[in-house]
């Protein structure tokens, strides 16, 4: 058998029978895009998504797109906050570097914030590929 | 780079790149997939862009 398939099956095998490993692969592919698809083997299409999303993520920035705070207080915004955190490390990056304030008058800002929010919305089905993997469904 | 029409071919070919990655395995087919949703994106886009060109009314 080729050493990518034994690393494959060695992966998803641990991720079905040991506890706390499915979390932690699930947790991964949230933290970095496409780390979850790496650990599991699935190389080409881990580095795809890391490139995209996070190159999505870049763009929505540039366009002066905003990285919106946890508002409960305004349902759409706080969902949006949701949507943003879905990418990981690079949304902590960010948050942490100030970057996201958003310009309103920026003709780009609706534009960077469509970019940002399908970033993070597109990371988590990745995520939810990566838990498919794990468990055999794929 | 920022007219409305440019950033919408962008955002198209992005998405269309992540979803045929996580729908297909084969290279090739995800190659093929990606050009599809692609040209979809991008033809619903301005098919929908003629139609509510008249208006408002």
């Amino acid at each position: 058998m080729p050493e990518d398939m034994t690393t494959k099956s060695t992966v998803v095998e641990r991720a079905q029978s040991e506890p706390g490993m499915l979390a932690r692969v699930c947790l991964a592919a949230w933290v970095v895009p496409g780390a979850g698809h790496l650990w599991l083997g699935r190389r080409s299409k881990g580095v795809v998504f890391l490139l995209v999303l996070t190159i999505m993520f870049a763009i929505g920035l540039l366009l002066e797109g905003r990285i919106f705070p946890f508002e409960l207080s305004e349902p759409l915004v706080a969902l949006a906050a949701v949507a943003d955190a879905g990418l990981g490390v690079p949304w902590i990056i960010a948050r942490v570097a100030g970057a996201g304030e958003g310009t309103v008058t920026a003709a780009t800002y609706e534009y960077g914030n469509t970019f940002l929010i399908a970033a993070g919305l597109l990371n988590f089905l990745v995520v939810l590929d990566a838990f498919d993997i794990a468990t055999g469904r794929k | 780079m920022t007219s409305h029409f440019s950033l919408l071919l962008l955002f198209a070919l992005l998405v269309s790149i992540v979803f045929a990655v996580l729908l297909r395995d084969d290279p090739r087919e995800q190659l093929r997939t990606a050009a599809l949703m692609f040209g979809g994106f991008t033809g619903a886009a301005l098919l929908l862009g003629w139609v509510m060109y008249p208006l408002p009314l």
